[in-house]
């Protein structure tokens, strides 16, 4: 059976190729090279055309999941209601910019066109309980492309320190200059409401201290003292 | 009419006619002042203005000791949520040395039963219920509060004008 199934899909293979490797009879040089060069503008700007149509609020607006949720959140941050009237829609934050990176976000989008189509988040409640695991996803995203998303906007060369006020300008002065630090370490949050952040770095302090090697003497002790412990 | 009658008629007339005689609008009409001030009913209030928050990050003196400290920045869509509290992020024990943010007091470690607790407790949690951001904007309601030491300060010197009329 499979070999049969097989065989049947290599004959149909080869039958492909012998026709594609076949010169043309009917058609002249001149209507296939400017008909193939046509084809393919038409080709490219449909497929760019199509591409682009997904990379627009509109389009993440059109499915309840994030019309209800997200959206929801990001009305009344500073990323859409400001006095300037710079508004940061979607893409702006979440699809890279750069082709070859806003394919592989496509690519990986398929996984999100899955969850759509099996429902994975089509409740509140399965959205809320999502959204630790959701948020983590942009979080390791930022964390991994330095917060390239927040820099196509907001570049550190650019910025007046003295228009900043002193927390600001010290915190941008030392960890985010040394780059010991990225945008997406400290301002999580900013446009989205957050999920619980028991054990995320710089939220949750016991997180901090257990990731601290000075921490590890004391820790130690209290794990042996909890293992002292009776067991109910 | 029975005096009954005549009195329940005045008590009616009364009950009526009492709040229509708080306030009265131009054309003699009379109108219920509320919080809305004398914009009727029917027409739209004018919003108030939005004061900005000073973002100066320089401590204030407190007006009394037991003053909840005001907030010296802005803390726009700063979450304060059972899941996550901005505020803490600077100001929690663990990491004010690197945000160089005043702790939170050791007030806020307690319970109700003044027991000391690891971090902070429940009831702490929810710093805008205390601590509130400044503005330059007019009173609200006009009060004479003056502190402590202006209060001292004015009954020593009635005293030692007291002393002099005294003295011979």
């Amino acid at each position: 059976m499979i070999r049969r199934l097989w065989r049947w899909g290599w004959g149909l293979v080869l039958d492909i190729w012998f026709v594609l490797r076949k010169p043309s009879v009917n058609f002249s040089l001149g209507f296939l090279t400017i008909g193939g060069f046509i084809a393919g503008v038409v080709f490219w700007g449909g497929f760019n055309t199509a591409l682009e149509a997904t990379n627009t609020e509109k389009f993440c607006i059109s499915c309840h999941e994030m019309r209800d949720n997200v959206y929801q959140e990001l009305q009344a941050t500073i990323h859409f209601t400001n006095r300037s009237g710079v508004r940061a829609t979607c893409p702006d934050c979440h699809v890279p910019h750069k082709w070859t990176d806003k394919i592989a976000r496509k690519m990986q989008a398929s996984k999100e066109v899955w969850g759509k189509i099996f429902g994975t988040i089509n409740t509140r409640e399965k959205f809320v309980g999502m959204r630790r695991e959701l948020a983590e996803h942009e979080w390791k995203r930022l964390k991994a492309n330095d917060s390239l998303e927040c820099r196509n906007c907001h570049n550190f060369e650019y910025m007046d320190f003295t228009r900043q006020n002193a927390r600001a300008a010290k915190a941008h002065g030392t960890y985010l200059a040394a780059g010991e630090r990225t945008c997406i370490d400290c301002h999580k949050g900013i446009a989205h409401q957050l999920p619980d952040m028991k054990g995320v770095p710089g939220w949750d302090p016991s997180a901090a201290e257990l990731s601290d090697p000075a921490n590890a003497p004391v820790i130690e002790i209290a794990r042996a003292l909890r293992a002292l412990q009776p067991k109910p | 009419m029975s005096p009954r009658r005549f009195y329940l008629a005045v008590t009616v007339a009364l009950a009526l006619g009492a709040p229509l005689a708080v306030a009265q609008d131009t054309t003699g009409n009379a109108v219920v002042e509320d919080l809305r001030g004398e914009v009727p009913l029917t027409e739209e209030m004018a919003a108030p203005p939005v004061y900005k928050e000073i973002n100066d990050d320089l401590r204030r003196a407190r007006n009394y000791p037991e003053q909840p400290p005001v907030i010296p920045h802005n803390i726009r869509d700063y979450p304060i949520t059972l899941n996550a509290n901005k505020c803490l992020t600077c100001h929690t024990r663990e990491f004010t040395a690197q945000s160089q943010a005043p702790m939170i007091s050791i007030t806020h470690f307690m319970d109700r039963d003044g027991q000391v607790l690891a971090t902070v407790t429940p009831r702490r949690y929810f710093c805008t219920q205390c601590h509130v951001t400044q503005a330059e904007a007019p009173d609200l309601v006009q009060n004479d509060f003056a502190p402590i030491e202006e209060i001292m300060r004015t009954l020593r010197q009635k005293q030692g004008d007291g002393e002099t009329e005294n003295a011979p």
